[in-house]
């Protein structure tokens, strides 16, 4: 089944010239309404009407996240706060938050990109589903929620917190579809093995991403609950899940490329890389009104394909996810940033600023350990002190992060320090 | 009338306080007494020695992090129930103790190290009771 059939088997140059007339608009609309890229435009010499087609998108220049953060918490947007109907958030690399808006166009674009995705993993108007991504700031529940409602699927909204519940209704209601994270997923099939409910389900698909797995991961759940897992791929400051979602065939996640144009750069001279050839992912919005985003570094390293699938789809397919440009990290679907860890640790007088974050994949869930170095001047002879401190650093840090994180206290100069870049994280889960 | 405590803050990791020992033994100072106080993660390690400042600038060189403390070594008649007495007396003058662990040397005598939430009170109390305590100087004596 395909959602979009016009849009998902356009041929190459309907695509361009659709692409074309959309960057068009959207140069002209960010230019007009955003005064950082009429800016940044003006700098170099460029006029919108300099932008003829796709072919110019290389002359325009890169946004960041940390673009988005020097214009915290509504500077990036490009229509007036009457017209914004949603905000959604994500962890910025230094605490605040990367906060995006979307106009009520922005959301039916995104619930139709959701639907694509869900239709690619089999869902129709006859399923039950669960969404299991959390509800609130986070794009994954509400995203997935409106694409789900748009197939006309009967939306079961469980947010994250509750295994035991979302496995009896699992079974109780016979849901036919879940959308979570994978390795929540993995954890959810131990609770069903646990309550003996295995065999009663009528679990048919699984669309998982928020975060990155394995395809023997992916093949691991499709084994244990026998049903066929999809990774679905997507970033807030684009617009959330269902930029891109892989098909029955698994040969890439198809871009929703009528809305986001995707680049594959070189990560040191930032051109374009050949067909196939990994480098940094880059999204230009071509539809969004809210929040347009020009030549948006995503950090994600991937490649590019644009061949006919198997499926029938035409659209661009990303290939699987090799790592990422910065020091991101991904745990239970929240992104975080080491230095994050950093700045909530100036604050507490304790301990020294020497961490070291150490990430597991326990039972199939991510764990966060985070190492801190006692200042030695705060010693104490009591174990109740030093029990005051950790609970103090476990505060900071789970207020700073949003995810609960183990706090472990340390010797001094235990940490191993490095010469030339620190190393702060040791991320003990197998990705490849 | 107080006593200095060496306290060594040490993780849980195996030959962690055979690394402390190795260093005490080095720099000659003795250990009269000890406590562990353990967690999962760390311990903090207690120690009666013979030169706490000298341990203390010794372990701190080779990366240890430790402080001294105030504490009372209380002489206690080495006899059934001597021990309860003196708590008893602490008890009906609302001392609580933080920690506390012996320390015995030859002869009739017994002693306790102690820690408590209101140190120069019971010092008072001792006094007034008559109760004997070892300051660092005696305590130096002992462990000759």
């Amino acid at each position: 089944m395909i959602w979009n059939q016009k849009i998902e088997t356009m041929s190459r140059d309907e695509m361009t010239e659709l692409q074309s007339k959309r960057l068009v608009e959207t140069v002209n609309h960010v230019y007009n309404n955003v005064p950082f890229y009429r800016n940044k435009m003006e700098k170099i010499g460029l006029l919108p009407g300099d932008i003829k087609g796709i072919e110019d998108l290389n002359k325009l220049p890169f946004t960041t996240k940390d673009d988005l953060r020097d214009n915290y918490p509504f500077g990036l947007f490009a229509i007036p706060h009457s017209d914004i109907v949603r905000i959604h958030a994500s962890s910025g690399t230094t605490g605040k938050a990367t906060v995006v808006g979307y106009s009520r166009e922005d959301l039916d674009v995104w619930s139709e990109c959701v639907a694509r995705c869900f239709t690619m993993a089999g869902v129709t108007k006859d399923d039950i589903i669960q969404i299991a991504y959390g509800y609130g700031l986070f794009t994954g529940g509400l995203g997935a929620h409106d694409g789900a409602t748009k197939i006309g699927a009967m939306v079961v909204p469980m947010s994250t917190g509750n295994s035991k519940k979302l496995t009896t209704m699992m079974a109780d209601f016979g849901a036919t579809a879940i959308a979570c994270t994978p390795s929540y997923l993995l954890y959810l099939s131990e609770v069903l093995e646990q309550e003996g409910l295995l065999g009663s389900i009528k679990l048919k698909s699984a669309i998982c991403g928020a975060e990155p797995w394995t395809e023997k991961m992916r093949l691991d759940i499709e084994k244990k609950l026998n049903i066929k897992a999809f990774d679905i791929y997507g970033l807030s400051e684009v617009m959330g899940p269902g930029v891109a979602c892989d098909c029955e065939f698994h040969k890439g996640l198809h871009v929703c490329e009528d809305h986001f144009f995707p680049e594959i750069l070189d990560s040191a001279t930032l051109t374009a890389q050949k067909e196939g050839e990994v480098g940094e992912l880059a999204f230009t919005t071509l539809t969004k009104k809210a929040l347009p985003l020009i030549r948006y570094r995503t950090k994600d390293l991937t490649t590019i394909s644009y061949g006919k699938c198997d499926c029938g789809r035409t659209s661009a397919r990303l290939g699987r996810f090799k790592g990422r440009v910065d020091d991101m990290l991904i745990i239970r679907g929240v992104n975080i940033f080491p230095s994050q860890v950093e700045a909530a640790l100036i604050n507490v007088k304790e301990v020294s600023p020497h961490y070291m974050m150490i990430v597991d994949r326990v039972n199939n869930l991510d764990t966060l350990e985070i190492q801190v170095e006692l200042n030695t001047e705060y010693l104490t002879d009591e174990i109740k002190g030093l029990e005051a401190i950790n609970k103090k650093v476990t505060h900071v840090i789970n207020q700073a992060l949003g995810i609960s994180a183990k706090i472990k206290i340390v010797e001094p100069n235990s940490i191993k320090r490095s010469e030339g870049k620190a190393v702060h994280v040791i991320d003990n889960r197998k990705f490849n | 009338m107080m006593a200095k405590q060496l306290s060594v803050f040490i993780e849980n990791r195996q030959g962690r306080l055979h690394e402390v020992l190795s260093v005490l033994k080095k720099n000659d100072v003795n250990i009269l007494s000890l406590s562990l106080a353990d967690t999962t993660e760390y311990g903090l390690l207690r120690l009666i020695v013979n030169n706490p400042e000298k341990g203390k600038e010794k372990l701190a060189e080779d990366g240890f992090s430790t402080m001294l403390t105030d504490v009372l070594v209380v002489k206690i008649a080495h006899k059934v129930g001597s021990l309860q007495v003196f708590l008893d007396l602490l008890s009906q003058n609302s001392i609580s103790i933080e920690y506390m662990y012996g320390l015995s040397v030859d002869g009739d005598d017994a002693y306790v190290v102690l820690k408590a939430s209101n140190l120069d009170k019971v010092a008072k109390i001792l006094v007034d009771n008559g109760i004997d305590t070892l300051s660092d100087e005696q305590l130096f004596g002992i462990c000759k």
